[in-house]
This record gives C-alpha cells, sequence and structure tokens, in this order.
C-alpha cells in the first residue's frame, strides 16, 4: 500500500489554510450575533433550569466524548502501518478487564444523566405550578392558521400575535389549536408545548424582569408557518393593570363571528387587540375544533394547492 | 455427529443441525413464510392498539354495545375454526398425495371461509344501513379497518386457496406446490389466532354489560 | 366521473419556472440515459444481465445505484434550502415561495431516508451478506428482486410528482391533521403515502428474506458465533424491519382511509386522534433510525479489523451491543415527542431509556478504538471514512443524548438544533458508513479499485463540509431558530446561516470529487485490476471469491472453521494462495433462474400507484390486476433453476487459483 500519512498531513494543512478564514469568521458572527434572544439567554426561572440542565449534561458529555476523541485520532496516528515503533499486537482481541471498563463507563454516565432526565422532567414538567407568593395570571392561547390568539378570561381582553404579561408573576397557560399541530414557544422563558385541536395543554411561565421576548411556533402547521411570531411584553405588574384598563372596551369584540373572521388563514397578521371577550369562548374554540366537518379547501383541477 | 436423518421425497435432509450449511428448501421456504406472518401479527398488532385507543370515540353516534350481536359472531367463529379443521383435513390429504381428498377438503374449507366472510359483509351492510358507517366516528372507523382488514385477509386467502387448487391440478403435488400449500395452511390457521383476538377485543370486550 | 380522476392538464406546473426547470433537467437526464443505452444498442444486455437478474451481487449493485442517484436529488433539494435560508433574511422572501420551499423540505426528507440511505444499506447488505456467509444467494432471490422493483417504483413516482401534481407539504413525518384532507387537499400527501406503501412492502420483503438467509443459510461450519459482525448487524437491522415496518404500513393506510373514504383515525371531528399517529409513527420511525445506522456500524466493524490487520477487539461484546440496541431501539419512541405534553413520568421513562441505548453504542466504539491499538492502521478511503465516522458520530451521540433530557429537549425540541443532531448522526454514521462500505467492496463487486486520491479528496470535502454546513445549525438552534422556517425576521441569524450554505458548497465539492472518482477509475481501471480477489488482505469470505465473483459465488461451499473464516485459510494454506482450500472434487449446482418477475411487478406498482393518486379507478384496478397475473405467472413457470454443470464451475475455479499466485 502507498505511504499515505504525508498525502494525509497535506491534506490536513491544505484544508486549515483554506477554511481558517471561514472558521474565524464563523466564531466572530456566532459570539457577536449570538446568545442573546435564545435558548442560552433566559429570562425566566423555567428557562434558567432547563439552561442549567442543558450545560451540566454537556459538561458531563465532553468529559467523555472529548477523550474519545483525541484518543481516536492518537491511536490512529500512533498505530499507522509506518510507525514501527509502535507496539504490534496482532491476536489482542479480547481482555475481560478492558471490557468490564468499557461497559461500565457508559453505564455510569447514563446511570448519572439518567438520574437528571427523571429529576429534570418531574421538576420543570410544564404543568407543574411555578411556586410564587403573586397570584397566577390565567392566559389561553390558540393557535390558528397562521397566527396566536391570547384570550384573558379574568380580565376579559384577548390580543393577536401579540402577548402583553406582568413581570415576576406566574403565567398559566391553557392552550389548544383550532386545526392543525402548532407548538408555543418563547426560548428566553421556558419550555415549547404543543397545541393541539379538541385538547387543551398546560404551560406555566414567568418572566423575571420586564422586557420584549421573541415567541413563535415550533411545529411546522403550513404555509403561513414562518410569519407566526408574536412579541412577549413583560411589563411591570402596575403597567399591566393599567394596559388592562385600557385595553378593556376598546377595540373590536371577540364574539363568535369575530373567532369566524380571525379563524380564516392568514399570514403575517399584525399585532391587535380586543376590547372584550365573549365569555367561555376558549372552551367552544376547543369544542367546535373536533366538531367542524372536515370539508377540504377546494383544491383547482390538477391536484395542485396553489396560493 | 448427526443423527439417522429425515429426507423429503427428492432425498434431501428435512434435519437442520446448526452449521451444517444451508438449510433445505422446504425448511427455508416455511421459515420465511413463519417471519412473514409475524410481520403481519405485527401489521394487526398496531391497528389492535388503534382500535384500543379509539373504541370508545364513538363521536356521538353508536357504540359496540349497540351494534353487535354475539350470536352472530358465535355463527362466524364455529365458520372459521370448523374451516381450520377442514384446513387441516386437506394437510393431510396433501401429506397422503390424495388428490380427490385434498379437493374435497379444500371446497369445504373455501365455503365455510366463504359463509364467514357473507355474514361479515351483512354486519358491515346492516351497519351502513343503520347509519353506523366508518366515517361516523373514530370508534367506528377503528372497527371497519381491524375487523375488515381480517377480512380482507380471508379474501386473500380464499383466492389464493382457488390458485392452489388450480395448481394441483394442473402440476400435480410437485414440491414446490406442496410447500405453497403449507405455507396457505399457516396462513389460514394464522388467520384464526387472530380472529380470536379479535372476537375477544371487539366483541366480547364491545358487549360486556 | 371524469375517466382520468383528478388528471388534467393543469397539473403540469407550466406557470412555475423553476418546478418547470427542475422537471425539464430529470427528464432531460431520464431520456438521455435511454437514448445512449438504445444507441449503443445495449437495451438485451441490460435485460438479461441486470433487470431480470435475481443475483443477489446485482441486485445489490442496482439499489446502490437507486441510493446514488437520489443522493444527487435529495442533496439538490438541501442546496436549495440552504440557499434559501441564507438570503430570506429581515423581510427578504428569498426565491422560493412557501409552495414550494415546504415541498422541497419534504421530499428532502423523505428520498434521503427512504430513497437514499435505505438502498444504500440494503444494497451493500445485498452484495456482502450472502458472499460473506459462503453462500450462493439469499432465501429467496426472485422475491429480492420484487423488492428492489418495488422500491424502484417508489422513488419513479415520488419523481413524477415534480413533473405531474406536486409533493407533500407537511415535512417528512406528515403528521395530521396538516396532512389530512382538510388541511392538504391536493395529491401531494397521496404521492407521499403510495410512494411509501409500496416501498414499504418492498422493504418488508427484504426483511423477511435476509432474517431467513442469515438464521437459515450459512456454509457448513458457520456456526453464530462464526458469523462476520456485518452479518450479525444486518440480522439486526433485518429484525428491526420485519417488526417495524408493518407498523408504518398500518400507519399510513389509515391515513390513507382517512384521506379517501373519509374515515376517522386522526382528524380532528369525529373523535379521532392526531396523536396516535404521532406514536404509530415514530414506534417505526426510532428502530427505523436503527436500521439506518446497524449496518454502518457493521462496515465499520469490518474496515477497522481487515486495515487495522487484527481480528475485532470483543467480537462477543459487539454482537451482544448489536442484539441490545435491536431491541432497545423499540423502548425509546417518545422521545420524538416530549413536548406533546406525556406527564413527567411517560417523559421521565422513555428519557431514561433513551440514554440507555447510548451504553451499547459507546462500547462499540470504544471496541473499535481496542481493535486498531496494536495493529497496523493503513490509511486507506474506507479507513479515512471511518475515523471521520469515530469523531463525527460520537459528537451527533452525544448532542442526542442532551436532547434525551426531556427539560432540554423542552427548549431545543424542533430548532435547527434537532436537525444538527439528526444530521450529525445519519451523516457522520449513516454516510460516512456506507462511503466506507461503497470503497470498501466495489473492487468485489466490478473488479478495479477505486481511485485513492479521487476518494480522498471526497471524503475531506465531505468531512470539512459537514462541519461548515452543520455546527453552524447547533448555534441557531441554541439562538432559538426553529426548523423548517421559510423566511425569518432576526437578521443575525443570517451570517451563521451563509456559513452553513457555504459548508453544503463543500459538501457539492465532495459529490463532485466522487463522480469524478468513479469517472476516473472506470477510465482507469486496468492499472487498478484487482487480480487476487483479496486487494485489502481481507478475513470474511467474500474475499475469498474472484473479482467480480461468478454468479454462484463459491463453487464448491467453504467449510468454516472460526471467525475471520478467510484469514483462517489463509494462515493455513502459509502464503501459498493456489493450495488454500483447494476442493477435492466439483459438482453440478442448480441456480435460480433470471425473471422478470421483479420489473413487471414493478411496472405494475407505478401504474397502480398513480393511478390512486389521481383517483382513477379504472386504471387502479388494471394495476392490481396486472400484478396478481403476474404473481400467476411466477406460481406458474416451469423451470425455477438452472444447472450449472461441474465443468463451468472447475473451469473458473482454476482460473481464479492461477491469478492468486502472480
Amino acid at each position: 500500500m502507498p505511504r499515505t500519512l504525508s498525502d494525509l498531513k497535506a491534506n490536513v494543512a491544505a484544508s486549515w489554510r483554506r477554511g481558517r478564514g471561514r472558521v474565524l469568521a464563523f466564531i466572530a458572527t456566532a459570539s457577536l450575533g449570538g446568545c442573546s434572544q435564545g435558548v442560552l439567554d433566559p429570562q425566566g426561572p423555567i428557562a434558567s433550569a432547563e439552561k442549567t440542565i442543558l450545560l451540566n449534561s454537556l459538561g458531563i458529555m465532553l468529559a467523555i466524548v472529548v477523550p474519545t476523541i483525541l484518543a481516536t485520532l492518537g491511536i490512529a496516528y500512533w498505530f499507522r502501518a509506518s510507525n514501527t515503533r509502535a507496539v504490534h499486537l496482532p491476536d489482542f482481541e479480547y481482555s475481560g478487564l478492558l471490557e468490564m471498563i468499557v461497559w461500565s463507563i457508559p453505564a455510569m454516565t447514563v446511570l448519572l444523566l439518567g438520574g437528571i432526565a427523571w429529576i429534570g422532567a418531574h421538576e420543570l414538567d410544564p404543568r407543574k405550578p411555578l411556586a410564587s407568593s403573586v397570584k397566577p395570571i390565567a392566559v389561553q392561547v390558540t393557535s390558528l392558521d397562521w397566527k396566536w390568539l391570547f384570550i384573558y378570561p379574568n380580565e376579559g381582553i384577548a390580543s393577536v400575535n401579540t402577548l402583553t404579561i406582568p413581570s415576576g408573576t406566574p403565567i398559566s397557560f391553557d392552550l389548544t389549536s383550532s386545526g392543525v399541530m402548532n407548538s408555543f414557544f418563547v426560548p428566553q422563558l421556558g419550555s415549547q408545548i404543543y397545541t393541539m385541536a379538541g385538547m387543551v395543554t398546560h404551560l406555566q411561565l414567568r418572566a423575571e424582569k420586564p422586557g420584549v421576548y421573541p415567541g413563535f411556533s415550533a411545529q411546522f402547521s403550513g404555509d403561513g408557518f414562518a410569519g407566526m411570531n408574536f412579541a412577549v411584553n413583560a411589563v411591570p405588574p402596575e403597567q399591566f393593570t393599567q394596559w388592562i384598563a385600557a385595553t378593556r372596551g376598546k377595540g373590536p369584540a371577540l364574539d363568535a363571528q369575530g373567532y369566524a373572521a380571525l379563524a380564516r388563514p392568514s399570514e403575517a397578521v399584525a399585532p391587535l387587540t380586543y376590547g372584550s371577550v365573549t365569555p367561555g369562548l376558549f372552551g367552544s374554540v376547543v369544542r367546535e375544533s373536533t366538531q367542524s366537518i372536515d370539508r377540504p379547501r377546494a383544491v383547482p383541477a390538477g391536484g395542485r394547492m396553489e396560493n | 455427529m448427526s443423527v439417522a436423518a429425515i429426507f423429503d421425497e427428492s432425498g434431501h435432509p428435512l434435519q437442520d443441525t446448526a452449521g451444517d450449511g444451508p438449510a433445505p428448501k422446504a425448511i427455508v421456504v416455511a421459515y420465511g413464510f413463519w417471519i412473514f406472518l409475524l410481520s403481519d401479527i405485527v401489521m394487526f398488532s398496531a391497528i389492535f392498539a388503534t382500535y384500543a385507543v379509539l373504541a370508545h370515540a364513538t363521536a356521538g353516534g353508536p357504540s359496540g354495545a349497540q351494534l353487535f350481536n354475539r350470536t352472530r359472531v358465535l355463527v362466524e367463529t364455529g365458520c372459521l375454526l370448523l374451516s381450520s379443521y377442514t384446513c387441516g383435513l386437506m394437510s393431510l390429504g396433501v401429506e397422503a398425495r390424495h388428490r380427490v381428498a385434498t379437493y374435497c377438503a379444500a371446497l369445504i374449507t373455501f365455503v365455510l371461509g366463504a359463509a364467514f366472510l357473507s355474514v361479515e359483509i351483512s354486519e358491515f351492510a346492516g351497519m351502513v344501513a343503520r347509519g353506523a358507517t366508518p366515517e361516523r366516528s373514530a370508534f367506528l372507523s377503528a372497527f371497519f379497518t381491524l375487523v375488515g382488514c381480517h377480512g380482507l385477509h380471508v379474501s386473500f386467502g380464499l383466492i389464493w386457496l382457488v390458485v392452489m387448487m388450480a395448481q394441483v391440478v394442473t402440476k400435480g403435488f410437485r414440491e414446490a406446490v406442496v410447500r405453497r400449500l403449507f405455507c396457505f395452511s399457516l396462513f389460514w390457521h394464522a388467520l384464526d389466532i387472530i380472529w380470536v383476538g379479535i372476537f375477544t377485543v371487539v366483541y366480547l370486550i364491545g358487549t360486556r354489560s | 366521473m371524469n375517466i382520468l380522476g383528478k388528471l388534467s392538464w393543469s397539473a403540469i406546473p407550466i406557470s412555475e419556472p423553476e418546478d418547470l426547470i427542475a422537471s425539464g433537467l430529470m427528464i432531460l437526464a431520464a431520456v438521455g440515459v435511454l437514448a445512449w443505452v438504445t444507441a449503443k444498442g445495449r437495451w438485451p444486455y441490460l435485460w438479461q444481465e441486470w433487470l431480470t437478474s435475481v443475483d443477489h451481487k446485482r441486485i445489490g449493485v442496482m439499489y446502490c445505484v437507486l441510493a446514488l442517484l437520489m443522493l444527487l436529488r435529495g442533496f439538490t433539494d438541501a442546496i436549495m434550502m440552504r440557499t434559501q435560508q441564507a438570503l430570506a433574511a429581515g423581510g427578504a422572501q428569498g426565491y422560493l415561495p412557501p409552495q414550494h420551499y415546504d415541498q422541497i423540505f419534504s421530499a428532502h426528507g423523505t428520498i434521503m431516508i427512504f430513497f437514499m440511505a435505505m438502498p444504500f444499506i440494503i444494497g451493500l447488505m445485498n452484495f456482502a451478506v450472502p458472499l460473506q456467509l459462503g453462500i450462493r444467494d439469499v432465501a429467496f432471490p426472485t422475491l429480492n428482486s420484487v423488492s428492489l422493483g418495488l422500491t424502484a417504483s417508489g422513488i419513479l413516482l415520488t419523481n413524477v410528482s415534480l413533473v405531474i401534481g406536486e409533493f407533500a407539504k407537511t415535512g417528512w413525518v406528515a403528521y395530521p391533521p396538516l396532512s389530512e384532507l382538510r388541511f392538504s387537499p391536493g395529491v401531494g400527501v397521496d404521492y407521499y403515502l403510495w410512494a411509501l406503501q409500496i416501498s414499504g412492502v418492498g422493504t418488508l420483503l427484504t426483511g423477511i428474506n435476509f432474517v431467513t438467509t442469515i438464521l437459515k443459510m450459512r456454509a457448513p461450519g458457520m456456526s453464530y458465533m462464526r458469523m462476520p459482525v456485518f452479518c450479525w448487524t444486518a440480522l439486526a437491522t433485518n429484525l428491526l424491519i420485519v417488526a417495524a415496518f408493518p407498523v408504518l404500513t398500518a400507519t399510513f393506510a389509515m391515513l390513507l382511509l382517512d384521506r379517501y373514504l373519509g374515515f376517522h383515525f386522526f382528524t380532528n371531528s369525529g373523535q379521532g386522534n392526531p396523536m396516535m399517529y404521532v406514536n404509530l409513527f415514530w414506534a417505526w420511525g426510532h428502530p427505523e433510525v436503527y436500521i439506518l445506522i446497524l449496518p454502518a456500524f457493521g462496515i465499520f466493524s469490518e474496515v477497522f479489523a481487515t486495515f487495522s490487520g487484527k481480528p475485532l477487539f470483543g467480537y462477543r461484546s459487539m454482537v451482544a451491543a448489536t442484539m441490545a440496541i435491536c431491541i432497545f431501539s423499540f423502548l425509546v419512541w417518545l422521545h420524538h415527542f416530549f413536548t406533546m405534553g406525556a406527564g413527567a413520568d411517560v417523559n421521565g421513562f422513555f428519557g431514561v431509556m433513551t440514554m440507555i441505548i447510548a451504553v451499547p453504542t459507546g462500547v462499540k466504539i470504544f471496541n473499535w478504538l481496542f481493535t486498531m491499538f496494536g495493529g497496523r492502521v493503513r490509511f486507506t478511503v474506507p479507513i479515512l471514512w471511518s475515523l471521520g465516522f469515530m469523531v463525527t458520530f460520537v459528537i451527533g451521540g452525544m448532542t442526542g443524548v442532551l436532547l434525551a433530557v426531556p427539560p432540554a429537549d423542552f427548549q431545543l425540541h424542533n430548532s435547527l438544533f434537532l436537525v444538527a443532531h439528526f444530521h450529525n448522526v445519519l451523516i457522520g454514521g449513516l454516510f460516512f458508513g456506507v462511503m466506507a462500505g461503497y470503497n470498501y467492496w466495489f473492487p468485489k463487486a466490478f473488479g478495479f479499485t477505486l481511485s485513492e486520491r479521487w476518494g480522498k479528496a471526497a471524503f475531506w470535502c465531505w468531512l470539512i463540509g459537514f462541519y461548515v454546513a452543520f455546527m453552524p445549525l447547533y448555534a441557531l438552534g441554541l439562538m432559538g431558530m426553529t426548523r423548517r422556517l421559510q423566511h425569518y425576521d432576526n437578521a443575525s441569524w443570517q451570517p451563521l446561516l451563509i456559513v452553513a450554505a457555504a459548508g453544503a458548497i463543500i459538501v457539492l465539492c465532495g459529490i463532485i470529487c466522487q463522480i469524478v472518482q468513479l469517472v476516473v477509475s472506470i477510465r482507469d481501471r486496468e492499472q487498478h485490476r484487482d487480480r487476487t480477489g483479496d486487494p485489502w488482505d481481507g478475513r470474511t469470505l467474500e474475499w475469498a471469491t474472484p473479482s467480480p465473483p461468478p454468479t454462484w459465488n463459491f463453487p464448491v461451499l467453504p467449510r468454516v472453521e472460526g471467525k475471520d473464516a478467510f484469514w483462517i485459510q489463509k494462515q493455513h494454506a502459509g502464503g501459498s494462495g493456489a493450495e488454500r482450500g483447494e476442493p477435492l472434487r466439483y459438482e453440478p449446482i442448480e441456480m435460480p433462474k433470471n425473471s422478470a418477475t421483479g420489473f413487471v411487478t414493478a411496472f405494475f406498482a407505478v401504474v397502480t400507484g398513480f393511478a390512486l393518486i389521481w383517483h382513477i379507478w379504472w386504471m387502479a384496478l388494471l394495476g392490481v390486476l396486472g400484478a396478481f397475473v403476474t404473481i400467476l405467472a411466477f406460481a406458474w413457470r416451469e423451470r425455477a433453476e438452472i444447472e450449472i454443470p461441474a465443468a463451468v464451475l472447475e473451469r473458473g475455479d482454476r482460473a481464479y487459483r492461477a491469478g492468486l499466485n502472480r
């Protein structure tokens, strides 16, 4: 066989020369662009706890993975065919001790991480109420094509594609969908949860500080999916009360007709608020989405769904 | 060393000691067909699981208790179990290479299988006439699919039986034909086993008072 | 009732330039190939030697050819997606409107998994397993040909959707209610469902074929613990196919009943339950990813042992780990939807089970390291792919374990972090594995080795391109970007997406290198002729045959004395090839006859599938009847086998042994 290691070295050097600029640019943009507004920039207790778990788990795994990668490259290089200094053990194919170690290392790691997974799943269960001295605000979330509707049942108002909440207060979400599956997600505040028609899922989140946090759908739902963005405006509690008072009674009313109009497919809907909401509307949305006759939208001849 | 071996009529040993080379064709075919049957049972399991989840999703429509008739199920079960017995008789006929016995047993098996199907079709027709169609509710969709899938398998079995008899007529009891008849009887008995599952899960549990 | 169902001239995308160009290019390529074959007068050869062949080696090669073609199609989709996302930042809409973008990402996933990955591993298993087992063919050769035909039918239907109609716009998983008639009234989901149902039957038949072959047909003396590890992983893979694919068949059948007959399995109305689809789909879907990765693990086991010049370390452990993975893969499916709200106990259970699977996988990684330890590692192209795999796959496995922690998944589900993870394990694991296998077994299949230089260039482009394309996606997932976005508002994501697109271009260079490798190798094949049948100093029985092997593989079935049967033969012979395992006596053998059953079944499958998609009921009926008649024709054929005289066997064997001494 031809000696290939020099080729290997030349190739690595060439690739590094080629890739060096790119790598540096990437690191720059990643660190500048980036950690804000995402999972690594938590603004609430759920998101913080999840970030901690993520980084702890990453650390534990890296402790295994990095040595393994180094060992791979090291062993392959040292035992290359041209290296006559390396010990030659042509029949080395079994060692009870090594087998035991080789099974134990992953097993122990998994035991540790499994514990984290089990405990974490319970501590951060979306349904679990947040410990707080403040009374939670209830918000009923409905995903439609292709926007988000937020109903405040106790305050009697609603909004579309914008969610105003008081900071430092737990928000208790009840979520459903008018049709297809979506996933309600505000990365900086915490967990996402699916929204499904005819069912109600539950989520508890809290924003620690006032701020604007992006939210969106994390489950593909059709052509207008990319436009299903909403902003979470966390404001100080007094400001929240003022906002409620200011919104109540102004603007359109969200009654059955209003909802039917809203439910018609539309994309990139600008945020708006409703000054009043028919009581029990959310419940009727949950019930109605299972009742509706599954008559498909009209399709032009040729079977292709063109807009 | 191997013990005295059992041979098929071409002189190929039927016993298969591990590590002695590829098994004879009859064993390979039967084994492969068993694996296919297991895969078919997996498919039925998925449909069973769906039925179990949707068993109470009647959407305001009729439920099993209102639709099912235990007597009719008893008749269906009787037909199918009896047809398994006659299928066994047919296998004996094949082993003895006795054409008439094979044809007679096959005919009775066919008639019983067709009887099963006709009772089932009349059940479906009756339900549809009452408005208990599969489009009515998830429960009915699951019911028609589970029971209907089994019925479809029975239909395929009946077609296969006719084809097999045609093969016996035209080719006699050649090795290949005998292998296929063996596979057919495995298939027919497996359908019986699935039916036991169906009448238990769907009909007996569904009409539990 | 229209005689052509829903089909009409508007099914052809005359008004959509991108569709038109893509369709046009594809049709041009297909017509070009057919015209070239006709011009060279090669149809008789193609028909007799390939299309009606029931030889596992030929079938294996054809599967791999399909896979490589679909790699090009799936990769084209990938480049289009990457460039769209690199452009569509802030208010920009890119060049692909949602109707197209949604089809492209759905087609990308469907094609890469079902029509690139599956055919590739099935092709490699087809080619190598009977040779490694020391036998002449699989248990059911004609059925094997039918499987190939059905897979090709699925591929054809999927590609026809580009020209006539549309493809699904639901993502490759097609969750209801989005995939139900109400929200997807076009034919796209129907194309998806029928193409996959048809090819799924083919795959299931392959599973049955190989389980039977491996368990019931091995060379004399080859007990289970003397089988090559690739055969063990093939066994586990095919057991998974037999146990998992029927679930997919049932699930798609139920969705089809919803769409065609108004059933209520997964609809919102009628108390249907979309969550049931999600559960059923992933009950198939998780075993599916192990179906994809286990053969790759088997290939790595062979490659590491061969090119280290040592037996595989910890054979028993590897077997135990393989079968453990096989069983556990059925116990983890819920980790694909932790965020559906199942509750802490359920989520916790499945999280823990998912991590437990990491244990046997970790064991394999360490055993490969110890295989190299104490060996003399030759840095051939297959070893490069294997080393690339070791580094890349452990990173992907690590991110998988991270995602298996439910609270972490709550933040990362459906994000680009998830996309990066599964590409990490699929490319770094499956794809690197099939590339290693392709370079490893190519000389056996065609009689000459592939160009090392271009192979290495391809490897480095793929390795670097992969990292440049996917490491940014991990970062973007952490930054909150979700998957399947046709455009996005957050302009700070754009630089990383541009980097990712650049990575895709580097991978494109890798693919070009692979095409060049093939062309150059064919051109220079005389210089790289494999005259001994053992170009790598191999250890397993496929290297004990000429390259390419005759139809019957072995003139006399080898008697196996231990693991690494060929290595033992070579040790006994002490270096003199001619004395190695020479038979005392040649006897005539029977080989299965060629058959057009596979090809004709494929034809009727395409007709039936197309007819069902477009609601052309009379055509569907004809297609089914045609398939039935084909089965009858097969059942009534007079001769199933042809006899190979002893003299032919002896002549071939003597020529092979003469070549060994050169």
